[in-house]
């Protein structure tokens, strides 16, 4: 890896031609498909991997095989296609790293004009914002860079898989320390094929120098992208890390079910934002990632704080719940979340905050917008354990209706065990006024613009919880995805 | 110039304007009094072209084009303004950023530069002055929470800003004191520039001792009964309405 970044960028930049929704042309080394002992012994030895990875990956797969795929009752005329796991390959890397892709050529000119609009290509922002970058490439990862800078701050950032042979004892005593492998039947899976993810170490008293910033990709037909991200922030360290994912469109189903873990120790601050942008599918619903994602924080240390901000635009279905454990006294869990659906796409998202630790507090705030037949569903959780004194926690939901075609859910599930929690629940559903369309119509403004400035307004608080140039992207990627959804 | 023929216009099949023969030439600022519910907020949202209102017979024209054949959007960046008597709130937009949204769609129809950031806040800073108007409002959500002489205010800076050629203020004196009315006055007077033109809608002719007009119209039933001076509105204050209605039957 050259020092210079930017010199790392381009190369990076080169050998990837990073751009949304296309098929990469690289040749790639791909795992028939198939889903058996052998296929995880075969994803391991691939990755040169210890002998108690490997244990551990079986004993995940071979209680997976003990579990159900779990099914979510509320759209029972939906169109759901079963997912084969036989039919998905579960290991796919390029050949080398020589190989460049070629030709843009038979690439749908539709979306590649959608991604235009979006402007900026990754390469370029990365550059500007200053932020390293790890690019997950189907499963493994192509390039880390800023690593030197961030070397000398001793912040570790790197590939899962690298983590696993320079950091063992990290990796070996955090992973699936706070996502157990069997949570959950997606979080099975993923402990038992994961192929990579990223692997963040802020020690003690240090503020990471730069965003940290991962770049998650499913390209190979029939591949599932399984990937597995740790962060550990130890005592006062402090990080803000940014995932954004893209997809390029294909027919059929693709999986997605990463697990992220992330853990606060004492006085430590981690903040999470994803930005989400697979492949949505058609307007039929045909296609589009299952996006079923298992993402937990544990504030385990005093007064830390955990912060989860996600815009979530893309997916068929998305089933994500990033949760915190507020064990800490005083610790702090935030979640802020915008989804939006159109075509046919449905959102099933939301948080749990978990308060065991005394004078916890969390805060919630769900923006969901439905056009088009898009299904929008806050799912929430707000739990206080009987020792959790003076818990606070707000939460609001709001929903915006574009359309009658499509539907806003809210379901707030609060347990409170303590009295003295202080609980506050805010939910309004609204459709977008024809009124305020035509103010700004009147004043030279095109529909689409009003539409557009009204849903960003909408989403200002958590648009605002993002870093700069990230809500920038943001704002532009809520554009595109509801084009063709005025008038 | 605007040119209104006949004009026709319906909500929901009830006929609401039946008849409007109206020109306004370059420069002059002509008034529309009527009792309420004679059409005068019809009329200004029609020229406006607020979809829920169905132009049934007539036609409009400004400056040689067929305004009714444009896209509400369009109508704005061709040069028509509407203040509007109950401005909307548009929660989470700052008034800042749509304003210089709006101020640059209109500058790119007419060929001129986008303004960058720092020559729309020195712009804003000269047209707030004019209108004595408090900037730190810009800050805050589109509406959000303005007091109605706060919103009035904003529709005028927004009319300042806008450059429009036409002008249509909509009951722009309702709910405000005398001295905001005085303000919202200076702000449009100030804008007065011998090629700007204006209607002034209202229910009282207060406002026109302030804002005085060329022409006075007076609405009633979705038709124009009379015109004059301003001394028609004069007339209309002291005998009101009535007076008219009875002359006119
Ligand atoms: N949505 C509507 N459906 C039916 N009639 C309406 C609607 N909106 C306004 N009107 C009627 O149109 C007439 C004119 O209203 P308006 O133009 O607001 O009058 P003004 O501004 O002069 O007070 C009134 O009689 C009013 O009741
Ligand atoms: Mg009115």
């Amino acid at each position: 890896m050259p020092e210079d970044p930017n010199l790392a960028l381009d190369n990076w930049a080169e050998q990837t031609d990073y751009k949304w929704g296309f098929v990469t042309d690289i040749e790639s080394e791909t795992l028939p498909p198939g889903l058996n002992e052998d296929t995880i012994r075969g994803i391991s030895a691939r990755k040169r991997e210890p002998e108690w990875l490997l244990e551990w990956r079986l004993k995940a797969y071979r209680h997976w095989l003990t579990m159900e795929e779990p099914e979510w009752a509320h759209f029972p005329d939906h169109d759901w296609r079963p997912i084969n796991y036989q039919d998905i390959s579960y290991y796919s890397a390029p050949k080398s790293d020589d190989d460049r892709p070629k030709s843009l050529d038979e690439v749908d000119p539709k979306l590649l004009e959608t991604y235009e609009k979006l402007g900026i290509p990754l390469e370029e922002r990365a550059a500007l914002a200053g932020v390293a970058v790890d690019a997950v490439f189907d499963s493994v990862s192509v390039a880390t860079t800023y690593k030197g800078k961030l070397k000398e701050a001793g912040v570790i950032f790197c590939p899962m898989s690298e983590a696993v042979h320079d950091h063992p004892e990290l990796v070996k005593q955090y992973l699936g320390h706070i996502v157990p492998p069997n949570d959950n039947y997606f979080a099975a899976l993923n402990s038992a094929v994961f192929t990579d993810g990223s692997f963040v170490f802020i020690p003690k008293g240090v503020t990471c120098p730069m965003e940290l910033s991962t770049y998650f990709r499913i390209n190979a037909l029939s591949t599932g992208q399984f990937e597995r991200t740790l962060i550990i922030a130890e005592e006062g360290a402090s990080v803000s890390y940014l995932e954004g994912c893209t997809a390029p469109m294909r027919d059929e189903n693709q999986l997605h079910a990463a697990v992220v873990e992330l853990i606060a120790l004492d006085d430590a601050n981690i903040k999470y934002s994803t930005i989400q942008n697979w492949y949505p599918g058609d307007e039929n619903g045909v296609g589009g990632i299952y996006n079923f994602v298992t993402k937990r924080g544990l504030c385990e240390g005093d007064r830390s704080h955990i912060s989860w901000t996600q815009v979530e635009t893309g997916s068929a279905i998305t089933w994500k719940y990033p949760s915190c454990i507020l064990k800490g006294d005083d610790s702090i869990g935030e979640f802020y979340s915008v989804a939006l659906t159109n075509m046919k796409q449905q959102a099933d998202t939301g948080t749990k905050m978990i308060h065991l630790g005394k004078n916890t507090r969390s805060n919630i705030v769900s923006k969901g917008i439905s056009a088009g037949n898009g299904q929008n569903t806050y799912r929430g959780l707000v739990k206080v354990r009987p020792k959790a004194t003076n818990a606070r926690n707000y939460t609001q939901c709001d929903s915006m209706l574009m359309g009658d075609r499509c539907g806003a859910h809210t379901f707030p599930y609060i347990e409170a065990e303590n009295d003295t929690a202080v609980i506050e629940h805010e939910a309004s559903t609204s459709k977008i006024g024809d009124d305020q369309i035509f103010y700004l119509n009147q004043r030279g403004i095109t529909p689409e613009d009003a539409v557009s400035m009204i849903v960003n307004g909408f989403c200002r608080e958590v648009l605002a919880e993002l870093p700069m140039e990230f809500a920038v992207e943001a704002k532009k990627l809520l554009e595109v995805s509801l084009e063709g959804s005025v008038g | 110039m605007l040119e209104i023929k006949n004009l026709h216009a319906s909500i929901e099949d009830t006929p609401i304007l039946k008849g409007i023969n109206l020109s306004i030439p370059d420069g002059e600022v002509h008034s529309i009094m009527g009792p309420n519910g004679s059409g005068k907020s019809t009329l200004a949202r029609v020229l406006a072209g607020e979809d829920v209102y169905e132009v049934t017979d007539g036609s409009v024209i400004y400056n040689g084009k067929d305004l009714l054949d444009m896209d509400p959007d369009e109508r704005a960046r061709e040069g028509l303004f509407m203040a509007f008597q109950y401005p909307v709130e548009i929660p989470g937009v700052s008034t800042k950023y749509f304003l210089r949204a709006a101020v640059n769609a209109v500058r790119e129809h007419r060929d001129l530069t986008e303004l960058d950031a720092y020559e729309f806040l020195k712009m804003v800073k000269e047209k707030a002055e004019i209108l004595d108007l408090d900037t730190s409002l810009l800050d805050r959500s589109v509406n959000e929470g303005f007091s109605g002489g706060e919103k009035k205010r904003a529709e005028i800076f927004q009319m300042a800003m806008l450059d429009p050629g036409m002008c249509v203020l909509d009951e722009t004196d309702s709910g405000l004191d005398i001295d905001a009315l005085k303000v919202v006055s200076d702000g449009v007077n100030a804008l007065r520039d011998g090629t700007r033109s204006f209607l002034v809608i209202t229910h009282y002719q207060r406002l026109l001792n302030y804002i005085v007009p060329d022409r006075v119209h007076v609405l009633m039933d979705g038709r124009i009964v009379e015109t004059g001076g301003r001394e028609l509105a004069i007339r209309l204050e002291e005998h009101g309405y009535a007076s008219i209605e009875a002359a006119s039957a």
